[in-house]
């Protein structure tokens, strides 16, 4: 089962980069969204996979009867999923208002904030 | 429960809420003032309670350490958060009048407030995962501050702030996945404790330099700088003094209690490459800001390049480094917001923040230019201001240790950052205004002259008393990092006595 994620996580990785590596910055942000999914998956498999028994102990014992599975890292990978998606629907939102704005996605055609010094002379 | 631990948490976060229900009213941007005022006060209450009981720590909802949540307060801690305080105050003075009606009904102080919440936060946590979660709030907050207004600018400099930003907390994130695999523990103190009895040491340094990138971003270092030249120029001028002075210092502070708490290990490796990177960062920033012609670009340049003096210390890791290190961030927040509110003032006198379109302000307004002289030259270390001794102190780090070629390096970069104040002075302050005006502090309203100058006096104070009165600080500055170098104390107050 680790081998199968942490292929899984490989292909992901591998997807992400060749996608933030485009000058659209709609695929970056798509490439974005699949490398933060591998790193969701990165900490579930870092807190080991066990064919274990949900962590719940039952009424009236102080602690879980059976061999019980490693309930942190799901914990830890919902709080980033849910930061996540507040961060990635924010990026969403200020790449339609930089679209709407600067009329473009291009990563190069963005230069407001940085002009080019010959920018003038390529215009001419 | 000690309250002194939670309360600089929790105060700007109340501050926030309430600045939102009455963001519409006049007492809106009061109420962030009041309330950052409050904070200064807790924050000095919290900086007294640990020089007297040396490291603090607070379990969260009482569970013991390793398992909950740890608030741990140290010299290095109390300090930050002392001097977060004292700059939140001084911008939400300056934002009652650089910040417009339009920017408060959109929320300004609310994230400003969450902002100082999610840096104090970052300081105060003694525990890994709580250090993304409170990464995560400042960063949130920080894109809303870059883009409220939406010019075209702030858009476009938004985008490559948010993508590099959101890059480094991935890399964050499955840093601490893979640490956590390892070590079973998200704590600190209880990750410093597990960690040299784990066998793959090889592994540990690999995380190690994962974290490395990923703060290194946050920090600002070569070559991982690119968003900050790209954004901070664009926000109204009070957004950006804060986030000169507070954000890439939040990273170098994580650099700092990572690699002086948890990863030590491996110090040969790790820290020589912090050493390169500290170099090569002052050198690029400097020469950076060098071909620079608006002054908040220069300044947003010579932040990298202060960001490079702060590594080197790290990277020696001797104690008087680290202490030049600790004396460095205070001196350079202080110095560096001041600056920043300084060009907001210079740009709503003379007109523009573009050196070709200013000029004559020496004589026109003699007093905004004794206010710039002092933190100019103070980041230039001149003697006898703050920055000298920071420098002295890092400088004579470096020559103890015999690393001449850094010691060389720094003194260079010294010399070049002269050249760009210089430039700066001369430009905006000595040269007449191109359009034959006299750009004059009387041009402002008496009321937003009082609100923009008093900050900007304040600071520039405490540069002076830094400067003249440097043995307390340097004093604290060597404790600091004697606390720091010897992590007994730390651990010993997160994890209970018997450690």
């Amino acid at each position: 089962m680790e081998t199968i994620l942490a292929l899984t996580i490989g292909v992901l990785v591998a997807t992400a980069v060749y996608l933030m590596l485009a000058r659209n910055i709609l695929r970056f942000i798509f490439g974005l969204i699949l490398i933060s999914n591998a790193a969701n998956l990165i900490i579930f498999i870092a807190g080991r996979l066990t064919p274990a028994a949900p962590p719940l102990i039952p009424e009236g014992a102080e602690a879980p009867v059976q061999k019980a599975a490693n309930a942190l890292p799901q914990a830890l990978v919902l709080t980033a999923i849910v930061i996540g998606f507040g961060l990635f629907a924010f990026a969403l939102v200020l790449m339609f208002r930089a679209y709407t704005s600067l009329g473009t996605l291009y990563s190069d055609q963005m230069r407001v904030a940085e002009p080019r010094q010959d920018e003038a002379h390529d215009k001419g | 429960m000690s309250w002194y631990l939670t309360a600089p948490l929790v105060l700007p976060f109340f501050t926030a809420v309430l600045a939102f229900l009455l963001r519409f009213a006049m007492a809106g941007r009061w109420i962030s003032v009041a309330g950052n005022t409050i904070l200064l006060m807790a924050t000095i209450v919290l900086m007294i309670q640990v020089l007297n009981k040396g490291v603090i720590a607070v379990q969260i909802g009482d569970w013991p350490a390793p398992f909950g949540i740890t608030l741990v307060a140290d010299f290095l801690s109390a300090i930050m958060v002392v001097i977060t305080a004292i700059t939140a105050l001084a911008v939400s003075i300056y934002a009652l009048g650089d910040i417009n009606q339009r920017k408060e009904h959109l929320g300004y102080h609310t994230l400003f407030n969450v902002l100082i919440g999610g840096v104090i936060g970052a300081f105060l946590t003694g525990d890994l995962f709580n250090l993304y979660v409170w990464f995560e709030v400042m960063l949130i907050a920080s894109f809303g501050l870059l883009v409220l207004g939406g010019t075209k600018a702030q858009v476009d400099g938004g985008v490559r702030y948010v993508m590099l930003n959101l890059i480094s907390t991935i890399l964050f994130l499955s840093g601490i996945g893979l640490l956590y695999g390892m070590t079973g523990t998200l704590n600190m103190a209880d990750m410093a404790r597990v960690l040299p009895s784990i066998e793959s040491q090889g592994l540990v340094t690999v995380i190690a330099l994962i974290f490395m990138v990923a703060f290194g971003v946050k920090a600002a270092v070569f070559p991982l700088f690119f968003w900050l030249p790209a954004a901070y120029h664009t926000p109204a001028f009070s957004v950006s003094a804060v986030f000169a002075g507070l954000l890439t210092k939040v990273g170098v502070y994580a650099l700092i209690r990572m690699f002086t708490l948890v990863f030590n290990a491996d110090v040969g490796f790790t820290h020589t490459i912090l050493l390169w990177v500290a170099g090569l960062t002052m050198v690029t920033g400097v020469l950076g800001a060098a071909a620079q012609n608006d002054i908040r670009k220069i300044l947003s340049f010579h932040i990298i390049s202060q960001i490079g003096y702060m590594v080197m210390g790290l990277a020696l890791l001797t104690p008087l480094a680290l202490a030049g290190t600790v004396f460095y961030l205070v001196h350079h927040i202080v110095v560096k917001a001041n600056l920043f509110l300084i060009a907001g003032v210079v740009e709503r006198t003379a007109g523009s923040a573009d050196l070709d379109k200013i000029g004559g302000l020496y004589r026109s307004a003699p007093f905004l230019a004794v206010l710039f002289f002092i933190p100019a030259f103070s980041l230039a270390g001149f003697p006898p201001l703050s920055g000298f001794w920071a420098k002295y102190v890092l400088v004579s780090a470096a020559l103890q240790n015999a690393s001449w070629i850094i010691a060389t390096v720094a003194l260079l970069v010294g010399l070049l950052t002269i050249f760009s104040m210089t430039k700066i002075w001369a430009e905006a302050f000595w040269k007449p205004h191109p359009k034959k005006i006299n750009p004059s502090l009387q041009d402002l309203a008496p009321s937003l002259r009082r609100t923009l100058i008093l900050p900007i006096a304040g600071l520039a104070m405490l540069t002076l008393i830094i400067g003249f009165f440097p043995q307390p600080f340097i004093g604290f500055a060597q404790s600091t990092s004697a606390q720091l170098l010897d992590t007994n104390a730390y651990k010993a107050a997160v994890l209970g006595e018997d450690t």
